[in-house]
């Protein structure tokens, strides 16, 4: 974990680049800088591996203070993409690649298979591009050569500064699914410039927008396309996607949904749902935590039994954290009418309705493709 | 026709002299040279890395002065100081070979693409490492380009050190002079641009292959 706690930043012409920068870099977690030229993303990265020092402030990787790293080793445990991809102009395609390997001195062979597989994951013919000099590459394979360079040596964290900006879609699209399913996989932490809002939106587990030295907003994506902190930010994002995401799940949850306590008898709970019209109902224990759920219909067949016979409890309920998205699919997959948040600490929250949710969906799709896409 | 068969007799006659001096023409040059590469690259390099303006400047206008120097004048000026010979004409086409030589290779270094340099400190190159894995290597092209040029330039001037009897191409051109022998200066002066073509065209195939980037 990498973490920035109020760091300045002047350089030696008193030009203030970054101001009061606090950032949290999670293990394991695509972490997006965005924002207008100039504003700091380039400078923010460079402190990461003491490319440049900061003025005044902390940085912390690992709890350890980032001045008590030797920035030679740093470095070479940190792969780089930089932003004007800076290949070796003397060396091959595979010298190239393997430069960092080299430094740390790995066997040859080990060497020259993780090159070839790295070339193969980009696309590039090892047999054909492996001898070749940076010259001899079109701008997109010396940028895929740029980004596999910095995973050579499988370091644990990723700095990439613009890594894809010179690609067609197409294999952008192509780096961006590798990217996401490599760092799946092998759990790097990856911190990437982009000034392209949908590439932040479609690899980032954090996004950082960022305005003349300050961070402006972080949060996920569905966090900066829902809850835009301000205008600058909303028109960052733009109109487009903003009207394209569906509302955090916080929007749906009926707080004031009734509850049935454990302890009551379950002659209550059917009255209780009878005078509501409701056929399900969310059991709460006297702390008021989530227990599972208890069905009309069960209950009216077997009113002899305690609530605590009747409950449901395989129903899982979610926090308020989770994509719209994943509510709608966890609907699709069972008969619920009802589905109950919980807070962090297991407390029920409240419930959303199933009819509330779609009928949400179906005016958004409508108003969306100015038509009835339903009926 | 005469021309011609005149001109063969007159090599029958004196090719082993030719040969010496087209040796002792080769001998200068190549000292002067390697000794200029000797001085110059390291010390461009070690120019590129300071950070006061004011040395370097200095360094930059002394090389130039002697540049500005006319080469007949630089020549004469050692006669007092080294008498003549060897040793005086190398001082002199060595003084001379130090602008081109220190400027192409400082400007070879500081021309390397910025973000090349910080591809190599950002993946953890040491200083020194650096320097003679990345830096050097990248800059080869340019050294390679300064030290055809002066080569080039070397040979040329090399013809002048007969002046102060530092022997070479030019004294058959003085000789010729003496004697009013249009063979010799003919010869001499052909010479001379045949051993700078050459040369030329040698380190341009260097030149190319390190370019390759
Ligand atoms: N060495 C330097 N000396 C002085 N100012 C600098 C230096 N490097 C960068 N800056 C300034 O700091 C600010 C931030 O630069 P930075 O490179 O971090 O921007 P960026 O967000 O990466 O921009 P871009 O998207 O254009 O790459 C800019 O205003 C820039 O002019
Ligand atoms: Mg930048």
């Amino acid at each position: 974990m990498i973490q920035l706690k109020n760091i300045n930043k002047y350089y030696e012409d008193g030009f203030q680049a970054l101001k009061a920068i606090n950032l949290t870099f999670e293990e394991g977690k695509v972490n997006v800088l965005i924002g207008p030229s100039g504003c700091g993303k380039t400078t923010t990265m460079k402190l990461l591996n003491r490319l440049t020092d900061f003025t005044d402030g902390q940085i912390l990787i690992d709890e350890k203070n980032i001045q008590e790293i030797n920035p030679i080793e740093l470095r070479r445990q940190m792969g780089y993409v930089i932003q004007n991809i800076g290949l070796f102009p003397h060396m091959t395609i595979s010298e190239n690649v393997a430069t960092v390997p080299k430094l740390l001195k790995w066997d040859k062979q080990k060497i020259k298979e993780k090159v070839d597989a790295l070339l193969t994951m980009v696309n590039l013919d090892p047999d054909i591009y492996r001898n070749r000099y940076p010259s001899e590459l079109s701008g997109g394979q010396q940028q895929r050569i740029g980004v596999i360079r910095a995973l050579a040596a499988e370091p644990s964290t990723i700095l990439m500064d613009e890594p894809f900006s010179a690609l067609d879609p197409i294999s952008r699209e192509q780096l961006q699914d590798e990217l996401t399913r490599l760092q799946k996989e092998i759990n790097k932490t990856i911190i990437f410039v982009t000034h392209d809002m949908d590439e932040a939106i479609k690899i980032a587990d954090q996004i950082i927008l960022m305005k003349d030295g300050q961070v402006v907003q972080k949060g996920s994506p569905q966090e900066l396309l829902t809850n835009p902190a301000n205008e600058f930010v909303k028109e960052f994002i733009g109109e487009e996607r903003l009207g394209n995401a569906l509302p955090p799940l916080s929007e749906f949850i009926i707080k004031d949904f009734p509850r049935i306590s454990m302890e009551q008898r379950t002659e209550e709970a059917i009255d209780l749902m009878a005078t509501n019209q409701l056929v399900e109902i969310p059991v709460v224990d006297g702390k008021g935590e989530y227990k599972g759920i208890v069905n009309l219909y069960q209950a009216l067949n077997n009113k002899k039994a305690t609530l605590a016979e009747l409950v449901d409890d395989s129903i899982e309920a979610i926090t308020r954290k989770v994509d719209t998205n994943f509510l709608m699919k966890k609907f699709h997959e069972s008969k619920l009418m009802i589905f109950p948040v919980q807070s962090e600490q297991g407390k029920l929250e409240g419930i959303v309705e199933r009819e509330d949710l779609y009928r949400f969906l179906q005016q958004f799709y409508e108003r969306k493709s100015g038509g009835s896409v339903w009926n | 026709m005469e021309l011609i068969t005149d001109y063969i007799a007159f090599w029958q006659d004196k090719y082993d002299s030719i040969l010496t001096y087209t040796y002792e023409h080769l001998v200068i040059s190549f000292v002067v040279i390697l000794l200029s590469i000797i001085v110059t690259v390291p010390l461009a390099i070690y120019m590129t890395k300071m950070k006061n303006e004011k040395i370097k400047n200095l360094i930059f206008n002394i090389a130039n002065v002697f540049q500005t120097i006319p080469t007949v004048a630089l020549l004469a000026i050692m006669i007092p100081l080294l008498g003549i010979g060897f040793i005086p004409s190398i001082t002199a086409l060595f003084l001379y070979a130090l602008l081109p030589l220190l400027r192409n290779t400082y400007t070879g270094i500081k021309s390397i693409d910025p973000s090349i340099v910080e591809a190599a400190k950002g993946m953890g190159f040491s200083t020194f490492g650096r320097l003679f894995k990345i830096e050097l290597p990248a800059a080869l092209p340019y050294v390679m380009s300064g030290i055809r040029v002066t080569t080039v330039y070397i040979i040329s001037w090399t013809t002048l050190a007969a002046l102060i009897g530092g022997g070479g191409l030019g004294d058959l051109v003085l000789a010729g002079i003496g004697y009013n022998d249009k063979h010799m200066i003919f010869t001499g002066t052909i010479l001379a641009i045949v051993i700078a073509l050459i040369l030329d065209l040698i380190f341009g195939k260097f030149e190319k292959k390190f370019s390759k980037a």
